[in-house]
């Protein structure tokens, strides 16, 4: 019996309508080469990659492009083969610019030689092959980015005893997880038996919401192929944020991560579905990080799809491989609708973080203005880390730092349910990244202040 | 009734005596001088000078414990009045007034996005990297004019902030609220500005706006060294005077105007 | 690939997608909830409902919208809360008040209590038991005069009529040590189903309860709040009763009488005046049961429901306070 229920029930959480059916049903559509990529050099949690090429260099597909800079940083490599156009600085979804190749592919798609395959990986030493997942520029395809094999090497003294396989996938309209679970188990389920052989957990759960269940007959498949000892999967009942790291923690182990720790701090380890197909292909097959599946949908699309692109392809073209836009949309956003972000523009290329692109039309996306808290308390009890975003929202608003971070405010996972259920339409999770900023910097200067003294 | 008069009368000159007895047992020895100070300042409270008021100000100037000439919205009439209560000679001052290095309102700056959130330019600046196209000018959002403590500063209808020099008492408060450092205080009596803050090269600025400098570094050879380029952009060197007129009609961008001296 | 001339994005924080109320359904929610209990008070009071819900719900409106202009501020009247506010005050008030008293009420419920802080959510206290409690102290001749009603005798044969509700009958005959008439289960269904005398809102439990119950579908309130204030009050009318049943009435006499349930389930239940928390809203309820209890037998008044809820008002920053859950990761491990 490999299917278990959830240890636990979160706290807080919202229902918004999933609005899956679009693209749940349709299976992964490989896209065609764009005439140009333009790969970001800061796909993942800190520092940018340095470059590594400049104008006119050949490069083939899986060479590394960028360098990992410092240790909370990954590598960057080309996602076909081409000639680098030039090396600029581009707009990121988040509105700043950082560094980007652009490469002209060739066509040909030609592999570089540089990572062997590791059929044999069970035999193999567990830090050869998180050198490889080094090698190959893994990091959080959920959303986060945090580069995978810092959080695969963690201290000694924290030893992780479990690892979940995040495979909620929580927000709605995002479906490209839930397809790679149907047509890629196996390789997921390879991908999670490397991981857990390097952090040499006890423990495995797979973690997938109960709304997926060809998903969840598809993996139980995989895991009655090569089973592992201590394996499961776990059904979670349907809810945002479920996919949420601690609420997901909380919801299949029932331990709470502390405040301003970590996973493992609680000896646990999360890693998403895509994160572990791609270690097994890295480890298995060789193949650096050079592509990955979004979802394309919202009313205004022409033909909704899972799409897998190569990472730098610019979204425009990926919108074009969908039919484009069957009338004006008023939004298009990165992401899912509860935490994605808003793009001003479509020339952005595919990052590795990159999990949807959703249009919303004019009417699904109408401007607001917002009203005064009347105390409803709806946000409080959406709240999913039990804060009161009612309260901290007038103190951000009064500019009273002291007391908001009086008031956690630095425990905001910034998932949105409040300000979805606000009936002032208050813009609370723009309140809440000011505060936490503020408050984070105000921490810093402290911390620096004290050791200057 | 007669008694109740006795009684009254007696209880108000007891009571008239305890306070009289009070006022001189309980007396706080104030130096006379903060009052005089006090009347000299303009009492705006702006917190302009650091200290956290005039009367604190004040105290400070009759402790020794501060300059005289740190009070800008009084300007030099003030440093003379305080000058004269302390018996000291006065140190100059030059009035300052804040402007916004910015000329591109809703006409005139082209945008990336229509923004729809938070009211306040730090916000603002947060999403999306501000929703105009140039990420140096200002988004109009009002920030400084909230903190402003005399009105001074005007969001206008073009949605620009645009500060009024004659309302101005140069506290600063603006020059901090400010997320994109877009505010200077300058001399009052300067009318010859360079409106842009944008360091991109000139196709870029052309692109974004069209009063932005775009990095000619005409004016530089206009100015006689009182317009120095930083990178593409020309700025002004107030510590070098400037009357040729002649850089505002000559500057193609049309970025260099003349703001009404006070 | 047919693409249309895409005008600019709009660019905005997260969340996207919203889940669709906003304070004016929230307003029209309370507004259909109290629809009941207007209809009783119009069949019950007639004429007299009729005009002093128009007088006051358009007073309320008209007021809002005058001090907002005076104050130049948005109209703001376009999301109902001064419609409830005129409601329910209207439902505090008994039928034969003067209408002149009645805007006066208004414009103080709506201009004192709301607009001079700020506008709704800035409130701290209920804006119609301001106006109620100003008219109770400036006129209260007028505010505890009634209109006739039968009621059951202590003694078979003895019906009287009397021109009092049944707690201003309570406190002035035990007053005297008089049992002023049989509480028994015929009685309170008559009490429960609205047969009885006292303000426009508050004579009809039943009308009262199914308002309630759309409330609770609409999730415009939460059970805290008002299962603490009954529950307060029963158990001290009960404590009460089983210490001196000479004079003290059953617990059932107090929940169904006087303002206990419009108070528990419509005035005390008020977004903007009561607690955020769960534990907060549970103290919040049991305070104002247990005032409303200690007013109605040690006070001078007979009713004690409005006074009891505006204290507890002062007391909900506090609440809040000390009332917060802990935060997920703080505390003790999960």
């Amino acid at each position: 019996m490999t299917m278990l229920r959830a240890a636990r029930r979160s706290p807080g959480g919202v229902h918004p309508a999933y609005r899956k059916e679009a693209t749940q049903g349709r299976p992964i559509e490989n896209m065609p080469l764009p005439p140009l990529l333009r790969v970001s050099l800061s796909q993942h949690l800190g520092a940018p990659a340095k470059p590594l090429v400049k104008k006119g260099d050949r490069v083939r597909r899986g060479q590394r492009i960028g360098e990992a800079v410092g240790f909370v940083s990954a590598h960057v490599h080309a996602p076909t083969s081409g000639t680098v156009q030039a090396v600029v600085d581009w707009p990121t979804p988040a509105g700043g610019m950082q560094p980007a190749v652009e490469i002209v592919p060739d066509g040909s798609d030609e592999w570089a030689a540089d990572l062997a395959p590791c059929a044999d990986w069970a035999a193999a030493d567990s830090r050869a092959l998180l050198a490889r997942i080094l090698e190959a520029g893994l990091c959080g395809m959920g959303g986060a980015g945090f580069p995978t094999h810092v959080k695969l090497g963690p201290p000694a003294n924290k030893p992780i005893d479990t690892l979940i396989v995040n495979g909620a996938e929580c927000e709605p309209c995002l479906t490209a997880d839930h397809r790679l679970m149907v047509e890629q188990a196996a390789g997921i389920w390879t991908g999670a038996r490397i991981l857990r052989r390097i952090l040499n957990a006890r423990t495995i759960r797979v973690a997938i919401e109960d709304n997926k269940p060809d998903a969840l007959a598809a993996m139980e498949q995989a895991l009655a192929a090569a089973p592992e000892a201590d394996a499961a999967i776990v059904a979670l009942p349907t809810a945002y944020p479920q996919g949420a790291e601690k609420q997901q923690i909380y919801a299949v182990t029932g331990r709470e991560v502390p405040s301003g720790g970590l996973p493992m701090d609680v000896g646990v380890l999360v890693e998403n579905v895509a994160t572990a197909l791609a270690a097994a292909e890295a480890v298995v097959e060789g193949r650096p990080l050079t592509e990955r599946v979004l979802t394309v949908t919202g009313r205004p699309v022409a033909r909704p799809a899972n799409v897998r692109a190569r990472l730098g392809t610019p979204l425009s073209d990926v919108l074009a491989f969908c039919g484009g836009l069957r009338e004006p949309a008023a939004k298009a956003i990165a992401g899912g609708p509860m935490m994605g972000l808003a793009l001003p523009t479509l020339e952005v290329g595919v990052a590795k973080t990159t999990s949807g692109l959703l249009f919303l039309a004019p009417d699904a996306a109408p401007a607001f203005t917002s009203l005064p808290c009347i105390g409803c308390a709806r946000c409080v009890e959406a709240c999913p880390m039990r804060l009161l975003p009612a309260e901290l929202s007038q103190m951000l608003e009064a500019e009273d730092y002291e007391t908001a971070e009086a008031y956690q405010v630095l425990d905001c996972i910034e998932c949105g349910c409040c300000a979805y259920v606000c009936p002032a339409r208050r813009p609370l999770v723009q309140h809440m990244k000011q505060g936490k900023a503020r408050v984070a910097l105000k921490r810093r200067q402290q911390q620096e202040r004290k050791a200057q003294a | 009734m007669f008694t109740a008069v006795i009684a009254i009368g007696l209880t108000g000159a007891a009571c008239g005596a305890v306070l009289a007895v009070a006022a001189r047992l309980f007396a706080v020895h104030e130096d006379p001088r903060v009052e005089e100070l006090m009347a000299a300042l303009p009492g705006v409270n702006c917190g302009g000078c650091g200290f956290a008021g005039c009367a604190d100000y004040a105290k400070a100037i009759a402790r020794q414990q501060a300059p005289l000439n740190l009070c800008a919205p009084g300007g030099a009439e003030t440093v003379q009045k305080l000058a004269a209560v302390m018996g000291v000679a006065a140190a100059p001052l030059a009035r300052k007034v804040a402007i916004v290095l910015c000329g591109g309102d809703r006409q005139r700056a082209a945008r990336k996005f229509c923004y729809n959130g938070i009211a306040d330019c730090a916000a603002a600046a947060a999403v999306g990297g501000g929703d105009k196209l140039c990420g140096y000018g200002c988004l109009g959002y009002g920030s400084c004019a909230r903190v402003c403590p005399v009105n001074a500063i005007e969001i206008t209808p073009g949605g620009i902030a645009r500060v009024h020099p004659e309302l101005c008492i140069g506290c600063g408060r603006c020059v901090r609220a400010c997320p994109r450092r877009l505010i200077h205080l300058v001399p009052a009596e300067r009318f010859i500005h360079v409106l842009c803050s944008s360091k991109d090269k000139g196709p870029v600025v052309k692109k974004a706006c069209q009063v932005g400098c775009i990095g000619c570094t005409l004016c530089t050879k206009l100015a006689g060294g009182a317009i120095k380029m930083d990178g593409a952009l020309a700025v002004v060197d107030y510590a070098q005077p400037l009357e040729n007129e002649a850089v505002i009609e000559k500057c193609p961008g049309h970025c260099i105007v003349k703001v009404p001296a006070t | 690939m047919a693409e249309q001339t895409q005008p600019l994005y709009v660019v905005s924080p997260s969340p996207h997608i919203h889940a669709g109320d906003s304070v004016r359904r929230i307003m029209l929610a309370v507004i259909v909830a109290l629809l009941p209990a207007l209809a009783w008070a119009l069949w019950r009071f007639g004429w007299n409902a009729a005009r002093l819900v128009a007088v006051c719900v358009s007073a309320c409106v008209l007021a809002e919208w005058v001090a907002r202009r005076l104050m130049r501020r948005d109209a703001g009247i376009d999301d109902f809360s001064a419609v409830v506010t005129g409601l329910l005050l209207a439902f505090n008030l008994p039928p034969s008040l003067p209408s002149g008293m009645a805007v006066a009420g208004s414009v103080v419920a709506i201009v004192a209590a709301k607009q001079v802080f700020g506008g709704l959510g800035y409130n701290p206290f209920n804006p119609a038991l301001i106006g109620r409690v100003f008219l109770l102290i400036s006129f209260p001749v007028q505010m505890t005069t009634w209109s006739e009603w039968r009621i059951p005798a202590p003694a078979p044969g003895l019906e009287a009529l009397t021109t009092a509700t049944p707690l201003g009958l309570l406190k002035t005959s035990l007053g005297q040590g008089v049992m002023p008439y049989r509480f028994d289960a015929a009685t309170a269904w008559q009490f429960f189903l609205g047969w009885k005398n006292g303000c426009l809102g508050e004579v009809s439990g039943l009308a009262l309860l199914l308002g309630a119950a759309y409330l609770f579908y609409r999730k415009c309130i939460y059970w805290q709040v008002p299962v603490f204030f009954i529950g307060a009050v029963a158990a001290v009318a009960a404590v009460l009763w089983k210490l001196d049943p000479a004079h003290h009435l059953p617990p059932l006499f107090h929940v169904l009488t006087g303002g206990v349930l419009l108070g528990a389930f419509f005035m005390a239940t008020d977004m903007v005046t009561s607690p955020i928390t769960r534990l907060g809203m549970a103290w919040f309820g049991a305070g104002c049961g247990l005032l409303t209890m200690v007013i109605r037998v040690w006070g001078g008044y007979p009713e004690g429901v409005s006074f009891a809820i505006l204290i507890m008002n002062a007391l909900v920053p506090l609440i809040n306070r000390y009332t917060r859950p802990r935060v997920f990761g703080h505390g003790r491990r999960g």
